[in-house]
């Protein structure tokens, strides 16, 4: 399909939940674009609403979630589409890679029933032809014995290959959009190279998009093209990778200066004070104004739109380049 | 015995482990000053928690010795008394908090109790020392009533931190202690081990499978590989110019600006 929209649409997405009783906002306001092919990391401490946004587009949000906004899918709304014709979409076009890989399989079943059973009973492709895809998209992976693998169970295959054959299941229904929250977050950093190198290969053969969710800025700018920052619930700031290092918001210069880096021995670690807000914590404000470095009075009583800033998008009032000279006018906004 | 380094806190000699047939930990040696932070580096399967746990007394080595400030540890079947002795030496804080913290004690009387049993501190010193031990990890003294599953990840980290530096040890093993956290928390657990070394005298064994903290916690490096140590140096020497390929491999695979991850020439997983 062409036109002008995006693949994925996120719009002013505000959701809601129940725990404890109580109703609280978990994601204030999201805006999200994702064109067919590109790829969008989606970067934020804990508890920032990441994984609650994947949910959101997947329509898997826990019973009695609320949801304002709109999710649009090449040009379809996700979030006023029925039960079924959802599935569809999750079984043919959106796929999914988790943090951990051991929660989403069977632990008892072989790999090869884990990853023809979809192939075989719903697409009635049969049984040997479903094998053969299966081994040669392990191929794909970077799994040179697939046809040994597929008798393997689960706990025979380390964290890295299980990811591996995680991706290759996400890959099987040919799908136009991968959402990968936190892939790699479960391995160690040689292993983590060699996965990710596997999901960008892939998806740049494949033209595929990606949501890609991690709390490592670093990461995500490898892998791609933008990047949109989370913080308590809302998107902060949104901006092509290769422009961070001039980030207008403060929270982004923040992480990126507490990442822990090869940068010589001259290269100092500035971490963030105090603790991310959960969205229900916030108040009228900036709601990283009490961790901000360069916050004012106005910060604290009136709530920052996402606007232009820079070569993207900022949520804050005194948004700066830290090349220009300091003193940004005031950017006021009507929302509060 | 084994000779002694006079002023040496940890000398590790030919430290060798078998389970089975399988050797994890083959001819290692170590050794750290009071103050200094020596780092532990190889992928996960490379040895480190072994090690790491021969080094704290958890786990008996195969052959090799393990001198704590010149003292020989005591063996399993050693007198409660002398083990109390030698935790004072020697504390561990591993990647998952609960290994340490107990889910339904409230993390003031997880201090507390440390205290009891390691030091003459009685009563109302005993609190204060406590509440000192949180101020130092940068919790609230206000958190020493709060269970570890009301903490954040990272005031879990910190809590166990607390616990381990309470009997005032002279070495600390960190066995992967920012590896679960937020890079943003990871930034501040490092900060505050920095600080905390630097006040106390402490020394780190701090062991990870991530070059990238290394520059920000170690003045030393051994790199380890199936077993063995395959490189070692100051930080900056291996760092800026080791040319051995598996240390260069495990320095590729840091995220960094303009970093691309690459997957590595075929090797046995
Ligand atoms: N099922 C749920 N019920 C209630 N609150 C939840 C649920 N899942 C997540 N939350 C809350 O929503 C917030 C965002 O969670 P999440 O999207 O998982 O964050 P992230 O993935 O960025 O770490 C957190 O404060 C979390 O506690
Ligand atoms: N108790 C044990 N019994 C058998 N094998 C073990 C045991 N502990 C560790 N190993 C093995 O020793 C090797 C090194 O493990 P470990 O020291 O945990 O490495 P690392 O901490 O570097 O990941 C691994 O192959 C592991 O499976
Ligand atoms: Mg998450
Ligand atoms: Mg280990």
């Amino acid at each position: 399909m062409t036109g002008t929209h995006a693949l994925l649409e996120v719009k002013n997405l505000h959701v809601t939940l129940t725990g404890d009783r109580r109703r609280r906002t978990v994601l204030h306001r999201v805006d999200l674009a994702i064109p067919a092919g590109a790829a969008l990391g989606l970067v934020g401490e804990s508890g920032s609403g990441k994984s609650l946004t994947a949910r959101t587009v997947l329509g898997l949000l826990p019973q009695g979630a609320r949801v304002e906004g709109e999710v649009r899918f090449d040009g379809r709304s996700l979030t006023a589409m029925a039960p079924a014709a959802l599935r569809g979409i999750r079984s043919h076009e959106i796929a999914m890679v988790f943090q951990d890989p051991r929660a989403h399989i069977n632990p008892v079943r072989t790999i090869g029933d884990f990853l023809t059973e979809g192939l075989v009973t719903t697409r009635g492709v049969r049984r040997a032809v479903a094998e053969a895809r299966a081994a040669a998209l392990l191929g794909e992976v970077g799994i040179a014995d697939g046809a040994r693998r597929l008798r393997q169970r689960p706990s025979e295959l380390s964290g890295g290959l299980l990811q591996r054959v995680m991706i290759a299941a996400a890959l099987l229904t040919e799908p136009r959009l991968l959402l990968a929250d936190e892939p790699t977050t479960a391995l160690d950093v040689t292993t983590q190279a060699e996965v990710m190198a596997i999901i960008d290969e892939t998806r740049l053969q494949r033209g595929l998009a990606m949501l890609f969710i991690t709390h490592d800025l670093a990461l995500a700018a490898a892998v791609c093209d933008r990047i949109a920052v989370m913080y308590a619930g809302s998107v902060v700031e949104e901006l092509p990778s290769g422009h961070l290092s001039d980030a207008e918001h403060p929270y982004t210069r923040a992480l990126m200066a507490s990442r822990p880096d090869l940068g010589g021995p001259g290269k100092k670690l500035t971490a963030i004070k105090g603790r991310p807000l959960s969205a229900f914590e916030t108040g009228p404000g900036c709601a990283f104004a009490p961790r901000c470095p360069d916050a004012r009075d106005t910060c604290t009583t009136q709530h920052p739109a996402l606007l232009p800033a820079g070569s993207g998008q900022a949520a804050c009032h005194f948004p700066h380049h830290p090349r220009a000279a300091a003193g940004a006018a005031e950017r006021s906004t009507s929302d509060a | 015995m084994p000779e002694h380094t006079p002023g040496a806190i940890l000398e590790a000699t030919g430290l060798r482990k078998t389970f089975g047939d399988f050797t994890a930990v083959d001819d290692v040696s170590l050794t750290l000053t009071p103050g200094a932070s020596l780092a532990v580096v190889g992928e996960s399967g490379s040895g480190k928690t072994t090690t790491a746990r021969m080094i704290a007394g958890l786990e008996q080595p195969t052959t090799g010795t393990i001198l704590l400030a010149g003292r020989q540890p005591p063996g399993p079947r050693a007198r409660t008394t002398e083990r109390r002795r030698f935790a004072q030496h020697v504390q561990m804080v591993f990647q998952d908090p609960y290994t340490s913290l107990d889910r339904h004690q409230r993390i003031g009387d997880s201090i507390t109790e440390v205290l009891a049993l390691h030091t003459d501190l009685r009563g109302s010193a005993r609190t204060a020392r406590m509440t000192e031990l949180l101020e130092q990890v940068g919790l609230n003294p206000q958190q020493a009533i709060s269970r570890p599953r009301s903490l954040s990840g990272g005031q879990r980290q910190r809590a166990a931190i607390a616990r381990a530096l309470a009997v005032q040890p002279r070495l600390l093993v960190l066995d992967e202690a920012v590896a679960a956290l937020d890079v943003s928390v990871q930034a501040q657990i490092l900060t505050l081990l920095q600080d905390i070394r630097r006040q106390t005298q402490v020394a780190y064994l701090f062991i990870t499978h991530d070059l990238g903290v290394v520059p920000h916690i170690a003045d030393e490096i051994v790199v380890m590989r199936q077993g063995r140590v395959v490189d070692r140096g100051t930080t900056t020497e291996v760092l800026d110019r080791s040319q051995h390929p598996y240390t260069r491999a495990l320095i590729d695979s840091v995220p960094r600006r303009g970093w691309k991850p690459r997957r590595r020439p075929a090797t046995p997983t």
